[in-house]
């Protein structure tokens, strides 16, 4: 029975090691957050974190993950409340809102990387993400007002940082 | 006129539905829903006020709006929520909202079903709910007054609290209900004569309050129907036919999905309804172990009597019915055109057509089927409750009134979700295992087996007299007939020439508001198609393709006849006889977006140009004023880049100016789309394109800059989500033919076909 380190908790799943993670989060852990899409790597809606990139999770099968840190949409934040996530409210960017987790997880690696990102850098990064409603301007100005604060907030704690 | 629409008016509104007459006594809360955690509990505490079908205020004060709507993204349950506070005076952060079942009390007010689409939903529930709200707020206001023992009209209600400012005395909405003093009903006749705030008096109305469903749609916790988990449950994947409607099953060997692991059954489909034909479900312990399945099973088919079909014959056969004189029946007759044509001046005549269209939400099809006792459970994100109810229940061989559908977030609909296929597999997958059952299409599933817009055939001919005004227009529509698979006698509309009922769904728009004496629209249905590609409902419908026939239109006469294409269009909006009021609206959203975009301000570099259109969609009786202007550069290849759609709209009066411009991008995104990036092709009777590769929507890298014009005028609410769909592709034809010179005529636009037509 394989073990996933998923948002910092070990958890066993009874599924077999060619079970696409997608489907082992989303039934043996009930964690409904990340959403199926297309099962080809195509739309992005089924993305999370491994070890800090973020992967198409239907095209990742569990026998790839063993021993590597997984996080969701779930774990993105303990409240629901990582930079992006509050952006993503502040823009109102969600329609039908199912693939916004895995646009704000594909997000978050980004400004993982990069606090600073371009318009053509965040183009660039998200097109694997499809968004049917097509929020996407809203996506975009939802990325830049989070990279924004989270550059403000990491200014201000080393401002604090005693010398 | 469709009936549908007719009910329109206020006095046939049937208000007698609704039940104010409750008071206190509330222990059903919203009947059939299961899917708020502690409801029952609830129920149990102290009594919840109730005054009307539509909310329930508990003694904390919580006021949950039921709402009647699919909320496939475009906010409709937070937008009912709004209504209803503007009246009953609560505050925003009190409001909550849940979504109904199928009980019939909460059908449309006008509608009188479940049913969501056609940019319906704010116009049509506009009155109901502000009548709701301020039943509730004279309710409770009565009840504060005599719980203070002042006289009501000396109260104030604002914020969730009930003042008398000469005492300084105040109760909470939530003091009230815990009292037990709200008691006041309402006949319906009291209902009515409820004066409502004039739009002067607005506090909510026109706020862009946060909406309600958003957080949920940031943290992974908003439940659609493909996340449904019951105990106990099955998983089904879906094995369907190469041919897209016709095929029968000859026979299922399922010795290699019996190795397996999980497997349970595979199910052949037996659907009485018509809907689905040829489907097999392999049920599992798990979708993978499903999916597993799914693939080992051989299934041999009958592949039926639509094998041999592709979108080629499907336009073949449209063109050989438009050249037949008795083909179709009239949806307009106005006039003579065929007279006008022979004192014209000058006749342009040109054919236009749209491909197949998918609408591919990104939450593939799902439904969750339970039997409990007697009663069936639906679980699944639907937009006509009412029809896919009975669907679920043919499907299942038992009465609609044993059916129970619990309503989802939608996962995107756009029509789609109109239709009812999920339910099939998921209730005979349920009754032949024994335990409920989650059905998850495939991508490759939905997408083959969509009910598509129809690939459409368009023939226009128009003749201008020697002043060069427009006399005459003929335009026949050849489709298959995606509302007359319903088999709802209202939702069609009788043909002016007594032909019998035509659907008005796949020729609304071509009755537009240009003054034309001499006007003929014939609906002629494609009865390959209809049986070959059962067509549904994509978001704006129609007038998706009559305007982009009589938009192309106008601009080629225009063009004939050395006019401005803008100008031409405002001296047709002239508001003569049936068109008076309308036109001149539309006319004046044309000038916002004109002036907005800069239209014809300066001399743009060589290749590129602007295109303008302006549409009544989505009917004539439900008409949100649009128009569009498109810039685009063409480059020598043919190849078009949009580079920015500035779009204005008429709505009378908005709700929520965020959610309306947030509508109307989205449509007008989707209208890019289809105008530029999809297709799908019909090959061997199957839809060729099977996922986000060969079918591929716009992109964020795709998407140019959108300028909006909102006009609110104060009319009546019109409907958004769905008219700037149809006003973009035109325009952008339009902009191509003044860049380039190049008329394209065929959606979607391919660089092939623009370098082709520049040569020409």
């Amino acid at each position: 029975m394989p073990t996933l380190t998923i948002n910092g908790r070990s958890l066993s799943v009874d599924a077999a090691n060619d079970t696409p993670l997608l489907w082992a989060i989303r039934e043996q852990l009930q964690m409904t957050g990340t959403k199926f899409g297309c099962g080809a790597g195509l739309c992005g809606a089924c993305t999370v974190h491994v070890n800090g990139e973020a992967v198409r999770s239907c095209q990742t099968m569990l026998s790839d993950v063993a021993g590597k840190k997984i996080t969701t949409i779930e774990g993105l934040s303990a409240k629901g409340d990582h930079p992006l996530q509050k952006a993503w409210i502040a823009e109102q960017v969600p329609q039908c809102g199912y693939c916004q987790s895995g646009q704000i997880m594909q997000a978050a690696s980004l400004l993982a990387k990069n606090p600073n990102p371009t318009k053509e850098e965040v183009v660039a990064h998200m097109d694997g993400n499809l968004c049917r409603c097509m929020t996407y301007s809203r996506i975009q100005k939802a990325i830049m007002r989070a990279a924004s604060e989270m550059r403000t907030a990491s200014a201000t704690s080393s401002e604090r940082r005693p010398t | 006129m469709n009936e549908h629409v007719k009910k329109l008016t206020p006095e046939t509104t049937d208000l007698s539905r609704r039940s104010f007459l409750v008071g206190t006594a509330a222990t059903g809360l919203v009947l059939g829903y299961a899917g708020v955690p502690g409801i029952e509990s609830a129920a149990a505490a102290p009594a919840n006020f109730e005054p009307s079908v539509w909310y329930a205020i508990a003694p904390d004060g919580l006021v949950t709006v039921t709402c009647g709507k699919a909320d496939m993204g475009q906010h409709i349950a937070s937008t009912m929520a709004q209504i209803v506070c503007e009246e009953l005076g609560a505050k925003w952060s009190d409001m909550r909202v849940a979504l109904a079942s199928n009980d019939p009390k909460f059908n449309d007010p006008v509608l009188g079903a479940q049913i969501t689409g056609g940019s319906w939903s704010t116009m049509m529930n506009f009155e109901a709910m502000s009548r709701a709200g301020a039943a509730g707020r004279i309710a409770l206001t009565e009840g504060a007054a005599a719980a203070m023992g002042v006289p009501a009209s000396e109260l104030v209600v604002r914020d969730s609290m009930i003042v008398h400012p000469k005492s300084k005395k105040q109760m909470s909405f939530a003091d009230v209900v815990k009292s037990g003093k709200a008691t006041k009903t309402f006949t319906p006749d009291e209902l009515k004569a409820i004066k409502l705030k004039s739009p002067d008096q607005y506090t909510m109305i026109g706020v862009s309050v946060p909406q309600l469903d958003i957080p949920s749609k940031t943290n992974g916790t908003a439940k659609y129907g493909i996340d449904v988990m019951l105990p106990g449950m099955a998983y089904g994947a879906l094995v369907t036919p190469p041919v897209r409607f016709g095929a029968t099953v000859k026979s299922v060997d399922d010795s290699a999905a019996k190795k397996v692991s999980g497997f349970i059954k595979a199910v052949t489909l037996d659907d009485k309804t018509g809907t689905t034909s040829g489907w097999v479900v392999a049920v599992a312990s798990t979708y993978a172990n499903a999916k597993k399945a799914a693939q080992a099973l051989k299934i041999a088919y009958d592949a039926g009597p639509n094998a041999k079909v592709s979108s080629e014959s499907l336009l073949d056969e449209a063109k050989r019915l438009q050249k037949l004189d008795d083909s179709g029946q009239f949806f307009v007759k106005d006039g003579d055109p065929n007279a006008a044509f022979g004192s014209a001046a000058k006749v342009v005549e040109a054919e236009y057509t749209t491909s197949i269209n998918i609408h591919a939400p990104l939450e593939p099809m799902n439904a969750t089927a339970e039997f409990k006792g007697d009663i069936l459970h639906i679980y699944s994100g639907n937009q006509f409750a009412t029809r896919s109810g009975a669907i679920a229940a043919g499907a299942a061989g038992i009465d609609p009134k044993f059916v129970v559908m619990h309503q989802m977030w939608l996962g995107g609909g756009f029509g789609r979700r109109l239709d009812a296929d999920m339910m099939i597999p998921a209730v005979q997958a349920a009754k032949a295992v024994g335990k409920p059952v989650k059905v998850i299409y495939s991508r490759e599933n939905d997408m083959t087996m969509d009910f598509s817009r129809p690939l459409t055939y368009q023939k226009v001919k128009a003749g201008v007299d020697g002043d060069g005004k427009l006399i005459a227009i003929s335009h026949d529509v050849v489709s298959a007939w995606p509302t007359a698979r319903w088999g709802i006698p209202d939702f069609l509309t009788p043909s002016v020439d007594k032909k019998g009922p035509l659907d008005s769904f796949t020729v609304n728009g071509a009755d537009f508001f240009y003054t034309v004496p001499n006007h003929y629209v014939r609906a002629i249905k494609n009865e390959l198609a209809h049986n070959a590609t059962p067509s549904g409902q994509l978001r704006s419908v129609a007038p998706g393709w009559t305007f982009w026939a009589v938009e192309s239109m106008i601009d080629e006469i225009a063009a004939a006849t050395g006019k401005d294409p803008a100008q031409f269009r405002i001296s047709l909006l002239d508001g003569a006889g049936k068109n008076d009021g309308g036109a001149q609206r539309l006319r004046n959203t044309l000038l916002a977006a004109m002036g907005l975009s800069g239209y014809g301000t300066k001399q743009l570099p060589k290749g590129e140009g602007m295109g303008v259109a302006c549409v009544s969609s989505q009917e004539r009786a439900t008409a949100s004023w649009t128009a569009c202007v498109a810039h685009v550069a063409v480059a020598p290849s043919g190849e078009v880049t949009v580079k920015k759609l500035t779009v204005a709209t008429d709505v009378g009066t908005q709700v929520h100016p965020d959610n309306v411009r947030a509508q109307v991008e989205g449509a007008a995104l989707w209208g890019l789309s289809l105008a530029m990036y999809e297709k799908a092709t019909l090959k061997d009777g199957g839809i060729e394109q099977t996922n986000f590769d060969g079918y591929t929507p716009l992109r964020m890298s795709q998407t140019p800059e959108v300028a909006i014009a909102v006009i609110a005028n104060g009319e009546k609410a019109t409907g958004v989500g769905e008219p700037a769909v149809t006003v973009v592709a035109p325009a952008i034809g339009n902009a191509i033919f003044n860049a380039s010179g190049a008329r394209v005529r065929a959606l979607p636009i391919t660089a092939e076909a623009v370098k082709a037509s520049m040569k020409a």
